[in-house]
């Protein structure tokens, strides 16, 4: 039992630093991005290439001075970014980092937890998020802040809906809400035997998924919470120091699991082309597969960024209607033309 | 309508392939994907500077003549004509004795530029019916308080042993423009 408990306590502060290395590098690869998009050459002052620019960025928030308006009220003031960068972590417990690793005779699987309802929890941790942005962008008590807070929480829970219809058409499809089985349902792909990644039975799916995990990351083209032009910088304007620091990387943090969830959903988590054809032994499939599916992160990650720099924001009304106008009814309609071919395979 | 080049706005309803956006996302996204591999414009600074002009007009400087006296008269055109008023001094009689420093019967006794004023437009030199003030190819570098963008002759005058070279300048344009103000008390 304390064997359990110290290989989980290892995972969790693995997959703990793991997650916080990675909204750092987000940040710096955010900025290196959106350099070489716009023909720049970014941050690159802070150590060779600028590597060391998340560090300095991290030091400059924590020296910064910290303002509290007296304005507002303190204890949601504070609590406000606490919660946005709880939540943000809580979902990564769900992930499958990788297939299990065989030491001995014990087996380790590479999952925190691996509940059976494990897409409903995602959601519930995610649609608590939204609790942060709204809290802080009403505690601060100013008007950009609540506008920034009232969009925030109307954007999120109006996705919510097409993000979570889209998902019961992938759980007709896999017939199981548990993230480990559903990656252990796509192994192997192209190769000896032939299985496909669920993207290409759900490709409706997977892009009113991507469109959704977009509007609740408040990511670009759907960051109306904190556009700058309009609202100065939305339910953050009256942060400053770590706590806007906290509130900037839970975005980070929120696009890194965002990017896994759909990783693992659709594009077959851990498990790569031809890793059933290689004939090497399981423990090193199992390390390859967690490198792939950090590549395929990785590439969502930047996919995330990519979207960022390339397509100007929605306008308000225009965000609606793509919400519930459309995303909604073709959410309904993959659902109905999913669970038809699933009688009709029967 | 008088150029006939006015534009009449139309607003038509989207077809569908505008409607789903999908179509104009992907377009934009290959732009912008083939500018990530595109040469960079940036030029890094301190390592690297950009080529500059030969006419170019940077930081001031106060001429001696051949023998290394100051040319500067503090006649006061280059203040009059500055157009951002960067431009102040005090002027000097010349006492006996120091005529192997002052060319002129009367000098600038101070003679103060601020930088942060100044526009570089030239003018200063334009004005001068002495030669004495010239902009060169330096460039003005950055200070962290106000105070220290206000050169005194200190940082104005060029050292006896080491004249800036202000030739480059110089060009056949320049010389027909001085030729026309017929500097002749200048030989």
């Amino acid at each position: 039992m304390s064997e359990f408990l110290i290989y989980k306590l290892i995972l969790v502060g693995s997959v703990f630093g793991i997650t916080l290395f990675v909204a750092a590098y987000s940040t710096y690869a955010e900025r290196k991005v959106a350099a070489f998009l716009q023909d720049r050459v970014g941050p690159d002052r802070a150590g060779p290439f600028g590597i060391f620019q998340p560090l300095a960025d991290g030091m400059k928030f924590i020296y910064k001075e910290e303002i509290i308006p007296v304005v507002s009220n303190k204890f949601l003031f504070v609590l406000g970014p606490c919660l946005a960068m709880l939540t943000a972590m809580m979902a990564g417990v769900l992930i499958p980092w990788g297939n299990t690793l065989i030491i001995g005779d014990q087996v380790y699987s590479l999952q925190i937890a691996d509940l059976n309802v494990g897409i409903l929890y995602v959601f519930g941790v995610v649609s608590i998020g939204v609790y942060g942005i709204m809290i802080g962008g009403w505690a601060s008590n100013n008007k950009f802040s609540l506008l920034g807070a009232i969009r925030a929480s109307a954007q999120m829970i109006s996705y919510e809906i097409a993000m979570g219809l889209s998902i019961i058409a992938l759980i007709i499809m896999t017939g199981t809400l548990s993230l480990g089985e559903i990656s252990a349902q796509q192994a192997g792909g192209v190769g000896g035997d032939w299985n496909m990644w669920n993207v290409v039975y759900q490709p409706l799916g997977f892009l009113i998924f991507i469109v959704c995990a977009f509007a609740e990351c408040n990511r670009t083209p759907f960051d109306l919470p904190e556009c700058e032009t309009e609202l100065v910088g939305g339910y953050h304007t009256e942060y400053s120091s770590m706590k806007l620091g906290f509130y900037l990387f839970a975005e980070y943090i929120n696009m890194f699991v965002s990017s896994a969830v759909i990783s693992t959903l659709y594009f077959g988590g851990y498990n790569f082309p031809f890793m059933n054809d290689l004939g090497l032994d399981h423990n090193t499939i199992s390390i390859i597969g967690t490198v792939v599916l950090f590549a395929k992160i990785s590439f969502f990650i930047f996919f995330f960024m990519w979207i960022r720099w390339t397509i100007p924001r929605f306008r308000y009304d225009q965000l609606m209607n793509l919400g519930w106008k459309i995303l909604i009814p073709l959410a309904v309609f993959n659902i109905f033309l999913t669970g038809l071919v699933m009688i009709l395979l029967k | 309508m008088l150029t006939n080049r006015s534009k009449l706005v139309v607003k038509k309803e989207m077809t569908f392939a505008e409607k789903i956006y999908l179509p104009a996302i992907l377009s934009g996204v290959a732009i912008t994907i083939k500018h990530l591999f595109r040469k960079k414009a940036t030029v890094k600074y301190p390592e690297k500077q950009r080529e500059i002009s030969d006419v170019w007009r940077g930081q001031h400087v106060l001429k001696r003549d051949d023998k290394g006296a100051e040319r500067c008269t503090a006649c006061g055109l280059c203040a009059v004509s500055c157009p951002a008023e960067a431009i102040t001094m005090v002027a000097a009689e010349r006492k006996k004795g120091e005529e192997n420093l002052y060319r002129e019967e009367k000098y600038a006794a101070t003679y103060e530029i601020n930088m942060l004023r100044c526009i570089f437009c030239g003018l200063c030199e334009e004005a001068c019916p002495k030669e004495a003030i010239f902009l060169t190819d330096r460039i003005v570098s950055t200070d962290y308080g106000r105070n220290g963008f206000i050169y005194g002759k200190d940082k104005l005058v060029e050292s006896v042993d080491e004249r800036v070279d202000v030739t480059k300048r110089q060009t056949p344009a320049v010389l027909a423009f001085k030729q026309q103000k017929r500097l002749s008390h200048n030989k």
